[in-house]
């Protein structure tokens, strides 16, 4: 153990390492809304609610059915995804020709009803969810102690980012994706059915959104105002990177979540608002944001 | 052709006049002779969510602003006011000058980052923005966290009427929102108004027309959020109380609620609205958490069929504007 600028390398590594956590919810969700705006020209305001949604899904599935976390990663996802799926072909294709505002205020609308369901199903209090046995205990470094779970948590984020860059600008299908984006009229013209892709498109991110959540429900309390916080902070999140690129939102994700880590230890009373005081300097210096192309 | 079918511009204007002038006549005739059938403290907390939801209009209805955050000029100005009021022994007139006055500051500030991006992102950007000062709100010292600023006197109006009279109080919440009702017809139907209205339709031909779009929005921002902090004010003397909820994310998602119910972009609209919504909550009260899931049913109700709101409908069916 050793000191920096004061502080025990066991505290500043600590709250780098929660800060790299956060960090990584941040890049998933804030990913999630990526995707779902290109293709469908909406700001998915119910994202925390199915963020929150995947947390409650592995809680309960454990509790009640005895699925254990890992089967949980797999399959609460998917379920989840089902949902968005529901939602999109029930409520969001509607809006879809409409002003982008009202798919705002339509997806947030949403939100109320999912959040306030569960809370009259479970109340306001966090739940308690058992890191898997697998990786329970930790390693001390030396400098800082690194819990398993955790280091878990950040790598395996770090590959899904990859992967989902990997899947849309490296591949057949993510072509489709981005060609659909730029130009729907045209894409389907070549025949290939774009209504579909929509909907899975945000089946998707929605899924991705559940993937965090089920990730999250050992390290937080799962309850059901786990969310609404968390979305606002991914909006800054998102206005920050730009919307434009993918690797732009990860890089940023993890960046805010380390920054936000930082000011823990340094200056606590400003850790809840740093993410929202950078957002106002970048919009003061470059406003199309750090990734973003000019509107 | 169509042109000449249609009525002479300045006739369907006076006409137009006209039917505003009768339903305007009607709002305060009810306003009037409603603080002696129904409860004096609830009427004027529909009529400050009013007035804060006419504010909003302003902007989303005339400018096509969506702001996410309006809570922030809302609750803070309650809490300054109540503040003033409280601790350095303002009077009334004084509190709720200096509540509307922070509010305009505070516009100011918000409105220079929020304007700098379009559409979505400044939905995004206020609700970032007003969540910041929630969390500002939760640990500045003067604001008492949890609890709020409680018991914050009414004093007397001017030296002369005690505003612990509920009659009196209730005069005076209704002329100030009366005043900044009349404020916002008269803006939206000035040539500024009108500006504001060729940026909501189309923002890069009015900036080709050699206006400075951003100044208009800038200031449109800012009269919004001042009139905003005037209904904040107003509340805290209302309830003598400033608090949390004032400032947090779900009071900006109300006032959405309340403009969209009575009718994005019309005059009476937010009135008729907020009316509803605050009936609504108080009926709903105590039932808790039903009163959350109620709202997501009417936001999600009101964009897929009831885009145009009660007013709305209400002046399509009537065939006019109101």
């Amino acid at each position: 153990m050793f000191q920096i600028f004061g502080v025990s390398s066991f505290a500043l590594f600590g709250q780098l390492l929660i800060g790299l956590i956060n960090g990584s919810f941040y890049a998933l969700l804030s990913l999630g809304l990526a995707v779902i705006f290109g293709m469908l020209n909406i700001i998915n305001f119910t994202h925390g609610a199915q963020y929150m949604m995947g947390a409650f899904a592995a809680y309960l599935m454990l509790q009640y059915l005895g699925i254990d976390y890992w089967l949980a990663l797999l399959v609460v996802p998917i379920l989840i995804a089902i949902t968005g799926i529901l939602i999109e072909r029930l409520f969001l294709q509607h809006v879809r020709r409409l002003d982008h505002l009202y798919g705002l205020i339509l997806t947030f609308g949403l939100a109320l009803i999912i959040e306030g369901l569960f809370r009259n199903s479970f109340g306001s209090s966090g739940k308690p969810y058992q890191v898997p046995a697998l990786l329970q205990g930790g390693h001390n470094l030396g400098f800082m102690f690194l819990p398993n779970y955790r280091a878990w948590v950040i790598a395996f984020s770090l590959v899904i980012c990859f992967a989902t860059w990997f899947a849309i600008e490296r591949t057949r299908l993510g072509s489709y994706l981005r060609a659909a984006t730029e130009n729907p009229a045209l894409v389907r013209a070549f025949g290939i059915n774009v209504p579909r892709m929509i909907t899975l498109t945000y089946g998707f991110g929605v899924g991705l959104a559940a993937l965090a959540g089920v990730m999250a429900a050992p390290i937080y309390n799962v309850s059901p105002q786990m969310g609404s916080d968390l979305i606002i902070v991914v909006f800054a999140v998102v206005v920050i990177g730009g919307m434009g690129s993918i690797l732009g939102a990860i890089i940023t994700g993890f960046a805010l979540g380390v920054i936000e880590g930082l000011t823990k230890v340094f200056f606590p009373e400003a850790s809840s608002t740093v993410i929202f005081v950078i957002m106002a300097i970048v919009l003061l210096i470059r406003p199309a944001g750090l990734f973003g192309r000019a509107a | 052709m169509a042109a000449l079918a249609d009525p002479p511009l300045i006739e369907m204007r006076r006409d137009g006049e006209r039917s505003l002038g009768i339903a305007f006549a009607v709002m305060v005739a009810l306003l009037i002779v409603a603080p002696f059938v129904v409860y004096p403290v609830f009427l004027m907390q529909a009529l400050c969510f009013a007035l804060f939801a006419c504010a909003f209009n302003l902007l989303i209805g005339y400018v096509g602003l969506l702001s996410f955050g309006h809570a922030l000029f809302f609750g803070w100005a309650s809490y300054l006011s109540a503040h003033a009021a409280k601790v350095w022994g303002f009077p009334p007139e004084a509190a709720v000058l200096f509540g509307t006055a922070s509010g305009a500051v505070l516009g100011v500030i918000a409105g220079t980052i929020a304007i700098r991006r379009q559409g979505i992102y400044f939905a995004m950007i206020t609700l970032a923005l007003a969540q910041m000062m929630y969390f500002v709100a939760l640990r500045a010292p003067f604001t008492g966290g949890e609890d709020g600023i409680q018991d914050v006197p009414r004093g007397k109006l001017f030296g002369v009427f005690d505003l612990s009279h509920e009659m009196t109080m209730y005069v005076f919440v209704l002329v100030m929102v009366l005043a900044g009702f009349l404020l916002i017809y008269r803006i939206i139907n000035s040539p500024f108004g009108e500006v504001l209205k060729a940026i909501r339709e189309n923002e890069l031909r009015t900036i080709s027309l050699g206006y400075k779009t951003d100044r208009y929005k800038l200031f449109a921002f800012v009269l919004s959020a001042t009139l905003a902090g005037l209904a904040g004010a107003l509340k805290a003397l209302v309830f003598q109380l400033a608090s949390l909820t004032d400032v947090y994310w779900t009071m900006s998602g109300e006032v959405v609620l309340m403009t969209l119910v009575g009718g994005l972009g019309t005059i009476f609209g937010p009135v008729a609205g907020a009316f509803l919504i605050v009936a609504m909550e108080n009926y709903l009260a105590q039932m808790g958490q039903w009163v959350l899931v109620t709202q997501g049913v009417i936001f999600v109700f009101c964009v897929l069929v009831f885009r145009r709101g009660i007013v709305g409908e209400l002046g399509s069916a009537l065939g006019v504007k109101l």
